[in-house]
């Protein structure tokens, strides 16, 4: 074998194949947002959906999958974001507005809250998290102005239908614009390295230095303030919150488990994969009730004992193929040519 | 006929190979013992035996059994034991509790939790005492314990002396003679070279992986010993006519 | 007097939470193992003694015979086929799929059961009760409650420590491939381990159900969150500790009753999160590791 040195390698971050993402990505979400002056209106609106489940599978993803949180209890910031809606609107705001400073007031709950859960390890923080989503509801549906138990309406909206929906529509792809893009540079970022090596152990990446407390508050809080976000687009596509026990359901929790799974947790593209199929799924066999919920259950179940790294994560595997690349590789280079080690490592 | 038997075993961890090719035989009775510098394979081929670590090829006889198929606790139903390297107590039980725990492969015979007291007097007064509250030499003796609790026929002993004082090694070494007596078969797996060639009957050395050199303990030199141990001259492979004047058995 | 007897009561509806929580801390003890569809199994449990009424004719007691073997065979096969694989993914693996049970089984309940609350009457067992002095009255279902709660605690911690399978089941904890070693296959003994943990369990949602005059489907959803809570508060790793948990939660819940009747839940969050933040090993220092 030969010797090893630094000299003779480089670390490919596949920067190029990044900006061929970023330019391919780009033009999809321009399109995107042309498409309801293009299609039927109910369409695109139908979409919107699907971009608030993309966001919530990024976010879920990013919290279990790279960080190794898995948390049940995401529905206390997907409720906190739709009653922000209520909160800021009231003040003031208009609806879209609302959503977003909304998220921001989130992320400030959950960065302290962060302290209360990480007291909890592996199965146990989950269960911590859940306890933490049904304390908030406790607390939320003691507010008479916000609808108590019974939910409410948003006070003041638009009120053309067909601008409603168009800007709930360029609400909730923006945001899911935003998610991706925040994910996508977080896991390319020094951070992304040490999110992993705190997943493959984290007493080593404590040893090596890496301040894992700091990181994974970091990414708690961003999820947080995602599922915020996507909280605020249901509300304000429903004009209001039916009741505070649905939008604080732990059903959103396992919708994400489900589509992070059977996507492929711990990538880019597991999650919007994972959304798609159960966009469809939901689309068709939603009217088998409850039934439906049972099936996605036990596919969740046999996808993570059979299929563990997921659709996204068998296609990768057989054909290696990588949309966006978060990782690196090591090549050599030539020993003549003169080294210059390349490190991207905050590009 | 021979105890255990191992075929052609090759064996490893991902793509790096600890053992290649290994062929051993046990005799009933005998004491046969496995030397080599650290990363020989020693460990890996005295799992391989008891079965906790799958080999890439060959195959594992007990008597006329080929018991390759079967898992470690298949094996230590059928009388293999293992003492492993780091002693491995169950840290939250008892002494007499974790010896109890070693019989439960239920293979009755002269080995009791008296007996193992009587041969190892050491745990005497230690059998209420909480396993993670035991000295190094303490542990090593109930793991010793613990595995005769399973009245094996093949008795696989991994790093019996590591870290611990001569003066417990010597004690640990008088049980072993005392064990001995019971007529079952022992691997031993040592690092001390003078102290194993004192005890074994025959002696296998390992060089990353591949025996180079074999014999009865007393018709190996030590030089031959240590060179084949730190792979100085691979080229002395075993050679049976090969006997010295220097007595080992010291 | 009246704040003496809500402690009172909530001293003896900790016995119920403590109940709820045993086979988590089992679970959890032996296998380390979270099993998020604790409370499914409860509300399964319940269910089943439900069918034993209405198909068999046979009074609440007496289904217990049926429930809680039946129960323990399910977690037996639950753990051999489904979280024995788990467990030898990954550290999330185990809580991803106990989650999906936790979803399966009530939307299942719900489309065979419906919504309605099924019945588990116990007759005048649920309306008797002794009084002690003026103004304090224990009921006999939630004494008996905490006195079955007290006595699988014992048992358990006798089982553990005196038998066999017991020591097998703390040194599997311990060091499950040793174990191994010793002939002795820790599949099954992780599958007994959570065989035990489903049938307490299952008797606990029974007893749940009894308290809440029947059970309906998404009763797991609310007694998972009591039985984590009393685990953590008790502390890790201690059986003695999750009684003690118990009953810190049910005092919490029966002084906050006094308070307002819409207060008992989110008290008990609150207090559980307090003990969190200040006391996050549990108010009992846990010594064996079972």
């Amino acid at each position: 074998m030969t010797t090893l040195t630094a000299a003779s390698f480089r670390v490919d971050r596949y920067q190029k194949r990044a900006l061929m993402a970023g330019g391919v990505s780009a033009a999809i979400f321009v399109a995107l947002a042309a498409a309801p002056y293009l299609l039927d209106p109910a369409i695109t609106s139908s979409w919107i959906k699907l971009f608030y489940l993309i966001t919530l599978a990024t976010m879920w993803n990013l919290l279990a999958g790279y960080a190794g949180m898995v948390s049940v209890g995401q529905q206390a910031y997907i409720g906190l974001g739709a009653y922000g809606v209520f909160v800021f609107n009231d003040l003031g705001f208009d609806a879209y507005s609302s959503a977003l400073i909304a998220s921001i007031a989130v992320g400030a709950i959950a960065l302290p809250l962060s302290f209360v859960a990480f007291r909890l390890r592996g199965g146990y923080f989950a269960i911590g998290t859940w306890v933490i989503a049904e304390a908030v509801r406790q607390i939320i549906i003691r507010f008479d102005e916000l609808g108590a138990g019974r939910g409410r309406s948003i006070s003041t909206y638009t009120g053309d239908p067909v601008f409603r929906n168009l800007f709930t529509y360029w609400l909730a792809l923006g945001i899911l614009a935003l998610a991706l893009i925040v994910t996508f540079y977080l896991l390319r970022s020094r951070m992304g390295i040490a999110l992993q090596s705190i997943r493959d152990n984290e007493v080593a990446a404590r040893a090596l230095g890496i301040n894992v407390s700091r990181t994974k508050r970091i990414v708690f809080t961003i999820a947080a303030m995602g599922a915020s976000l996507a909280g605020s687009v249901i509300c304000i596509q429903a004009i209001g919150v039916a009741s505070p026990n649905q939008i604080f359901s732990v059903s959103y929790s396992a919708f994400m488990i489900f589509m992070v799974l059977i996507g492929g947790i711990g990538t880019i593209e597991g999650p919007i994969v994972g959304a798609v199929i159960y966009f469809v799924m939901d689309f068709y066999f939603s009217q088998l009730g409850l039934w439906y919920l049972v099936v996605l259950g036990l596919l969740a179940i046999l996808v993570t004992l059979f299929l563990p790294k997921g659709i996204w994560g068998a296609i990768h595997e057989r054909f290696n193929i990588s949309l966006f690349p978060v990782g690196h590789r090591i090549v050599p280079i030539a020993d003549h040519i003169p080294t210059k080690v390349l490190s991207n490592a905050d590009v | 006929m021979s105890l255990l038997s191992a075929q052609l075993v090759s064996a490893g961890y991902g793509d790096s190979r600890a053992v290649s090719d290994i062929v051993l035989t046990l005799a009933p009775g005998e004491l046969l013992a496995l030397v080599g510098a650290n990363g020989a394979g020693k460990s890996t081929l005295l799992r391989v035996l008891a079965g906790a670590h799958k080999p890439t090829s060959g195959s594992v006889w007990l008597k006329d059994v080929d018991i390759s198929p079967l898992t470690d606790f298949e094996r230590n139903r059928l009388g293999i034991s293992l003492v492993p390297e780091g002693r491995r107590l169950f840290a939250s039980l008892t002494v007499l509790e974790n010896l109890m725990v070693g019989a439960g492969s239920g293979r009755v015979g002269e080995w009791t939790a008296d007996r193992v007291v009587d041969t190892l007097p050491m745990l005497k007064p230690l059998l209420k005492r909480n396993a993670s509250r035991l000295s190094g030499g303490q542990q090593q003796a109930v793991s010793i314990g613990r595995a005769l609790m399973s009245n094996p026929e093949v008795l696989l002993l991994d790093e019996v002396s590591l870290g611990l004082a001569p003066i417990i090694i010597d004690e640990l070494y008088e049980s072993l003679a005392v064990v001995r007596q019971s007529g079952l078969g022992i691997i031993l797996v040592e690092q001390d070279l003078s102290r194993t060639v004192a005890v074994a009957d025959r002696i296998i050395c390992l060089l990353e992986g591949h025996v180079v050199l074999q014999g009865a303990a007393g018709d190996l030199s030590h030089e031959q010993i240590t060179d084949a141990y730190f792979g100085h001259s691979i080229s002395s492979f075993s050679n049976p006519e090969l006997t010295t004047e220097e007595g080992l058995q010291a | 007097m009246i704040f003496l007897n809500a402690l009172i009561q909530g001293i003896l509806l900790g016995g119920l939470f403590a109940m709820a929580a045993l086979g988590l801390s089992i679970a959890f003890g032996v296998l380390r193992v979270v099993n998020l569809a604790h409370g499914e199994i409860m509300t399964l449990g319940a269910y089943l003694a439900y069918l034993s009424l209405s198909a068999l004719g046979l009074n609440v007691w007496m289904s217990l015979l049926i429930v809680v073997p039946a129960m323990g065979v399910v977690g037996y096969w639950v753990q051999r086929l489904m979280l024995q694989r788990a467990l030898r993914l990954s550290e999330l693996s185990p809580l991803l799929v106990t989650f999906g049970l936790a979803i399966m089984i009530p939307n299942a309940l719900v489309e065979v059961f419906s919504n309605n609350k099924k019945p588990l009457p116990t007759g005048d067992l649920a309306v008797q009760s002794i009084t002690i002095v003026d103004g304090i009255t224990v009921g006999v279902l939630p004494l008996l409650t905490l006195v079955v709660a007290v006595v699988l605690i014992a048992g358990m911690q006798l089982f553990l420590a005196r038998t066999k399978m017991g020591r097998y089941m703390r040194a599997a904890a311990d060091d499950s491939d040793t174990l191994r070693l010793m002939g002795i296959d820790y599949r099954k003994v992780y599958a007994f381990a959570m065989a035990i943990a489903f049938g307490i369990a299952a008797l606990a949602g029974v007893f749940f159900g009894i308290r809440q005059g029947g059970v309906t489907p998404f009763d797991g959803q609310l007694t998972v969150l009591f039985a984590f809570e009393a685990v953590i508060i008790g502390g890790l790793g201690s059986l003695w500790g999750t009684l003690a948990g118990g009953i810190v939660l049910g005092v919490a819940h029966s002084l906050a009753g006094q308070i307002s009747p819409d207060l008992p839940l989110l008290v008990g969050n609150l207090v559980f999160l307090a003990i969190l933040v200040f006391r996050p090993t549990g108010i009992v220092r846990s010594k064996v590791a079972a």
